[in-house]
């Protein structure tokens, strides 16, 4: 089982993501993230979907993908080397005593603050999905309020 | 000039050289109907169910090769619909389906008949539309006539909401054609592919041909013809395949898998190169996957990418259409000459493909089957099939030697298909002969549409082989459920206790299918003797216009040979 990375050119209609979310749900396989958005082109819009499988699961979600007539475009990144990232906005506990710690620790990770209360810190970090994890493993422990990830989004890194 | 949307689809079909639509009236499509009101270029079938209108469709489209069209209105027509257009997803056939929808200013309010077609036929369609805007109308059916036809066909469905069949538009042009910048099947054979297709075939000592629908889609059967001849190789066909080749061929080996012959199950078995073309290894083919074809290399023709190495592993693909690819490969390929396989082969084959216990006490189904055969094999005939046991030995025991002569619920095993698909069938194609051979089970499920047949003078015969069961449910708890005959009989109910059997039960079976007949003004016979079947066939074959055959056949016929679900197909139970 691996986790792989497709990014889907479709158009930008109603009804598509449905049809795309059906392909997987139909098939018993499991969506791990799924970002959507326009492209440059207005008409067009991207997801990068993230899926767990093997092989020969991925080889049919790309193909059975394909096969979608608003789907322009299938991209599996396999393991080409990619420019990712993910958003997060996190909210942790948090009171005077312990703020400047957790403030530290955010700004190794290049985590900026979004909000300040008297009982919490928001910050939102935009990075790759791995520093993302680490960030959210460091600052459990201080007590996590409210985590919200957008899911990746990819592009492979140009071959020059 | 000003044109409403249901004058622009009733022009567009016209366009598309629409002869019939299948169709059933309702509040959302009034407009639609009253677009049609008179016109001489289309006729609507009014059915009696719009599942059967489906079906309808996917008979003219299965016999033709032309899109069918069927019509309904919104919520319960469209979901009525949605079995027909499911069976023709999975059987890939080109229908074009119209339904009629709520406003578009009530989407989504749980207004009266509304119901999400979109969100329900997504899964069941190849592709469908839901129309917001009238302007775009006119490219959506364009586009839903050439989704439906090209590539692997399917079905498409078109959502009308009712203020955009109402409402109007100005000038409009009617597309001469389509350019759909995601949609591009591939059509012509990666050449490379089909070299390593004809080395792989020249190395091959016991080579198979298995073909099945996509042959027949793509009107590939003199090209697959041509293949086996030159490489002298045995051909077995899938259901959705029959017709594709001669049935009384010598190289002609029968449908594999669950209920297909032991020569094509030990063929395949056998075989060190299986030559796919247009199937898509169903597991009633293929039984335990992994027990399958174990010493075959597999090279597999299909035009959808997403069918190859779905189920089991392909060496060598090659995705396009099947006559393009055929004729290439028919020109580079090494002709075979009569090898010791071939002997083998003719050996396994002996006299006959499939056999049963002949008696002359009682009606055998078969032998109803070899008779509508032997009365009907040099005219013009299509059979048309429901589902079960009878679908099993039409595919069995009538030899088709032509494309689109057998038509049948293959992937979704829908009973009732029969009758509205031979209704489809019998307009697609005046002057043939087109017989539905039905279970007394399965013609139930759309009995209604005798009216249909009736008032259109729609020339179908059915054969209905009676056994007063649910056979093929029955035959599973004959096999395996230890003959627990739950819900199975078709005499039975939950009123009976004590049940000793058919032949010390006391309860009338219904309906009498002579008399039902008759009450829709359709000629009604019964054999009930083996003597009379001959007799009864010739009467309802040659009358005027549509007749009812029934015959009375024993109870507890069961198909034979038969793979139990996920055992290796060499494995068969036979007839004791």
């Amino acid at each position: 089982m691996s986790i792989r990375t497709i990014s889907v050119l479709v158009e930008n209609h109603s009804g598509t993501l449905s049809r795309i979310a059906g392909l997987f749900s139909a098939r018993g396989y499991n969506i791990s993230s799924l970002t959507v958005g326009e492209t440059e082109d207005p008409s067009v819009s991207r997801m990068t979907i993230v899926v767990g499988g093997d092989e020969n699961v991925i080889e049919q979600v790309v193909k059975h993908l394909n096969r979608l007539i608003d789907v322009i475009k299938v991209i599996d990144f396999g393991n080409a080397p990619l420019i990712e990232r993910e958003l997060i906005l996190v909210r942790i506990d948090s009171t005077k005593s312990n703020r400047h710690e957790i403030v530290e620790l955010a700004d190794i990770f290049g985590a900026t603050v979004a909000h300040v209360s008297a009982t919490s810190i928001t910050f939102e970090l935009s990075s790759t999905c791995d520093k993302v994890n680490d960030f959210i493993n460091l600052i459990k422990p201080y007590g996590v309020k409210e985590l919200i990830r957008t899911g990746k989004i990819a592009m492979a890194q140009p071959k020059k | 000039m000003k044109k409403t949307g249901a004058e622009i689809l009733v022009d567009a079909l016209i366009r598309e050289k629409v002869e019939y639509v299948f169709g059933y009236p309702g509040g959302q499509v009034i407009p639609i109907f009253d677009a049609f009101y008179q016109k001489k270029e289309i006729k609507i079938v009014l059915t009696r169910h719009e599942q059967a209108a489906a079906h309808a469709a996917e008979g003219y489209a299965r016999a033709t090769g032309k899109v069918g069209v069927c019509l309904a209105t919104s919520g319960p027509g469209a979901t009525n619909l949605i079995t027909g257009i499911a069976d023709a997803y999975l059987d890939s056939i080109p229908i074009v389906a119209i339904t009629g929808q709520v406003p578009t200013y009530n989407l989504g309010t749980d207004a009266f008949q509304e119901a999400d077609t979109m969100g329900i036929s997504t899964p069941v369609t190849k592709h469908n539309m839901l129309v917001k805007d009238i302007r775009e109308f006119p490219r959506m059916i364009k586009e839903a006539f050439y989704i439906a036809s090209t590539g692997r066909p399917g079905p498409v469905l078109i959502d009308v909401p009712g203020d955009i069949s109402r409402g109007t538009l100005d000038n409009y042009e009617y597309p001469e054609s389509v350019s759909i910048r995601s949609y591009n099947p591939t059509i012509v054979g990666h050449p490379r592919q089909i070299e390593k297709a004809a080395e792989m075939i020249k190395n091959a000592k016991r080579p198979i041909i298995f073909a099945g629908g996509g042959v027949i889609t793509s009107g590939a059967s003199t090209e697959l013809f041509e293949l086996a001849i030159k490489i002298n190789a045995p051909v077995t066909l899938s259901l959705m395949g029959l017709g594709a080749f001669p049935g009384e061929h010598e190289l002609f080996i029968g449908m594999p898998g669950m209920h297909g012959s032991r020569t094509a199950n030990q063929a395949l078995q056998e075989t060190d190169c299986i030559i796919s073309i247009g199937v898509r290894f169903d597991d009633r083919v293929t039984g335990h996957v992994a027990s399958f074809a174990p010493k075959a290399k597999i090279i597999h023709l299909d035009i959808d990418p997403a069918t190859i190495s779905k189920i089991v592993k392909v060496d060598i693909p090659v995705v396009g259409d099947a006559k393009n690819i055929l004729t290439t490969l028919n020109k580079i390929v090494t002709p075979r000459t009569t090898s010791e396989w071939n002997e083998q082969i003719k050996k396994w084959k002996g006299e006959r493909l499939f056999s049963y216990k002949h008696s002359e006490k009682a009606i055998k189904p078969q032998y109803v089957i070899e008779q509508i055969y032997e009365l009907t094999k040099n005219t013009a005939t299509i059979i048309t099939t429901e589902v079960g046991q009878t679908q099993m030995w039409a595919a069995q025991y009538y030899k088709y030697s032509l494309p689109r002569t057998f038509i049948s619920s293959g992937g979704l095993g829908t009973m009732g298909f029969g009758m509205p698909a031979a209704m489809g069938a019998a307009l697609a194609c005046p002057g043939t002969l087109v017989i539905d051979i039905a279970g007394d089970g399965s013609i139930q499920m759309n009995i209604q549409e005798l009216a249909t047949i009736s008032i259109n003078k729609i020339p179908v015969k059915v054969a209905i082989i009676n056994n007063e069961y649910l056979g093929m449910v029955r035959q599973w708890q004959d096999l395996f459920w230890n003959k627990r005959y739950s819900s199975t009989c078709l005499r039975g109910g939950f009123l009976c206790v004590d049940c000793k059997g058919p032949a010390h039960c006391k309860t009338k079976y219904v309906p009498d299918f002579v008399r039902l007949a008759e009450s829709y003004n359709i000629l009604g016979l019964r054999a009930t003797k083996h003597a009379d079947v001959v007799q009864v066939l010739k009467q309802g074959l040659e009358a005027d216009g549509p007749a009812i055959m029934e015959f009375i056949v024993p109870p507890e016929e069961n198909v034979f040979p038969m793979v139990p679900a996920g055992k290796p197909i060499d494995q068969a139970l036979e007839e004791l």
